[in-house]
């Protein structure tokens, strides 16, 4: 199939992008969409032009780094993929394709459609943990009862892979999807009772000096999360900051 | 506590309170306005009582005043927080591939209801205002049916209250259930808590117009 191509180009943190045409011919069905862009990066090469820059990783949806925003929607049309699990039987012969990075404050741009995530790391760094004795007389797990709807919504929490989905989409970029799985995981569980309070505050406070965006309860996020977070967790983690609050 | 307001959860629960309580105040205006259709009388009876106790008056009120410009002073703070936290706007934004129209656009509909307060201020609190501390008109406490009919003659001011009704059914489809999540209620009654929502509204805005509607069409002619 022959595709048309607007991608944001942008030379380093500092400069200033623009979006810039290409026209690329040969694409079969079966490739994902980070194939196609290897694709276009050969030529490009081929050519001695500088390749588009993009994150990626594992290419098999479980790491997080592939981060397009396509036609307008975080990891384009498909629901609950990731952009490398995004295949060019979505799209036809003919189509306009518009690449562009996630867009929010808290992530600057590294160049083309790289930018820096490091803002969910400072936010995880704030909280986002248990303190467990690791030497000496380990207990085990699974000594301590959980009940069954209790952990399978924590796992449900902790399979966010952190991809910045959520704030790519909101129109506010909020990380509060990704902020309030981070939180669940723990809040759910007995193993996180510990910390409960300063994790909720810290990990709050945290997103916010980022300068992520507030939540206007869209539900953009939930739909464009590619694991299919559910907005129960925002409102786990407000009734979670609520109640630290009050006790101070 | 300045620390608490300065955080996005905790305006969050601001927006969601003062909008609740708007949302309260709402059901009970419209309780007293519907008896404008049903029974002058008692419309008359609630009006003089609302407008001369000194509860009404010196407490709920100010109450209600502060309320809605915490509301709306919180919402410009947010939106504007908001517009800075992307940055750089993307070329293409797909926004109603996974959001409805309406809580996207909290801030348009809450304008209009807004310039609407201002309309609604300027005819019957201005007025009320003038004819009680400027004029000082002795109280007659029949006169609230007929200002309130004569209010709707014109059809240029039934038309922008009708419209700003709309916009206000707009604004709670996504505000009056969005209050809830905020203030971390998302549970197994969230559904049904939802569809009661919508219902109110859908119905409490339309039941505003209808009155309005209403009086522009019956004018008293005595
Ligand atoms: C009678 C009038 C009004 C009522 C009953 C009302 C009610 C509500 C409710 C219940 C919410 C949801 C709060 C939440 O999601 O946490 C809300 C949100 C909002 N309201 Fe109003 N409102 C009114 C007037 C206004 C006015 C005059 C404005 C002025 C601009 C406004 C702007 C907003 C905005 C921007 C939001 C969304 C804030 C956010 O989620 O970030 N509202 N309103
Ligand atoms: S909540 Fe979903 S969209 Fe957001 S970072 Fe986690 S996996 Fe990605
Ligand atoms: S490259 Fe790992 S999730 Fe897409």
């Amino acid at each position: 199939m022959k595709l048309y191509l607007k991608i944001w180009r942008q030379k380093n943190a500092e400069s200033k992008g623009s979006m810039v045409e290409y026209t690329l011919d040969g694409i079969e069905n079966d490739m994902s969409f980070l194939e196609m862009l290897d694709v276009l990066n050969e030529g490009l090469i081929n050519k001695g032009e500088e390749p588009v820059e993009f994150d990626h990783d594992c290419r098999e949806g479980i790491c997080g780094t592939c981060s397009l925003m396509i036609n307008g929607r975080p990891h384009g049309p498909d629901s609950r993929v990731s952009a490398c699990q995004l295949h060019m039987r979505s799209f036809k012969d003919g189509d306009s394709i518009v690449i562009e990075p996630w867009r929010a404050k808290a992530f600057p741009i590294v160049k083309d459609l790289i930018v820096d995530r490091s803002a969910f790391d400072r936010i995880q760094q704030a909280g986002g943990y248990i303190s467990v004795n690791t030497s000496g007389r380990p207990v085990d797990a699974n000594a301590i009862p959980i009940e069954k709807e209790l952990a399978d919504a924590s796992f449900a929490a902790a399979t966010c892979i952190g991809c910045g989905a959520c704030v790519a989409a909101c129109k506010n970029a909020s990380a509060m999807l990704f902020t309030s799985a981070k939180v669940s995981q723990f809040a759910l569980l007995p193993q996180g009772q510990v910390e409960a309070s300063e994790r909720v505050l810290n990990m709050v406070r945290q997103m916010d000096l980022e300068g992520f965006g507030n939540c206007t309860n869209t539900g953009a996020c939930e739909v464009e999360c590619p694991k299919g977070i559910s907005l129960e967790n925002i409102a786990r983690m407000n009734r979670e900051y609520l109640s630290a609050s009050v006790k101070g | 506590m300045s620390g608490l307001i300065s955080s996005s959860l905790a305006r969050k629960v601001v927006m969601a309170l003062s909008g609740l309580f708007l949302v309260f105040f709402l059901a009970q205006h419209f309780t007293i306005n519907i008896t404008s259709v049903i029974d002058p009388e008692t419309f008359n009876v609630w009006s003089h009582f609302m407008g001369y106790n000194p509860i009404v008056q010196f407490a709920l009120q100010p109450v209600l005043i502060a309320g809605v410009v915490i509301h709306f002073v919180m919402g410009f703070a947010l939106e504007l927080q908001n517009r800075k936290a992307r940055g750089i706007n993307y070329a293409k934004y797909n926004g109603g591939a996974n959001a409805p129209w309406v809580s996207r656009n909290m801030i348009w509909s809450g304008l209009v209801v807004l310039a609407f307060l201002g309309l609604h201020f300027y005819d019957f609190w201005v007025h009320e205002m003038s004819y009680k501390y400027v004029d000082i008109l002795p109280e007659d406490p029949t006169r609230y049916h007929a200002e309130t009919v004569a209010k709707f003659a014109p059809f240029w001011r039934t038309v922008l209250y009708v419209i700003s009704f709309v916009l206000l059914s707009l604004h709670l489809w996504h505000g009056f259930a969005s209050s809830l999540q905020s203030m971390g209620v998302n549970n197994k009654y969230t559904p049904a808590i939802k569809k009661f929502a919508k219902i109110f509204a859908v119905v409490i805005p339309l039941g505003f117009a209808f009155i309005a509607l209403y009086h522009h069409l019956n004018p008293i002619t005595y």
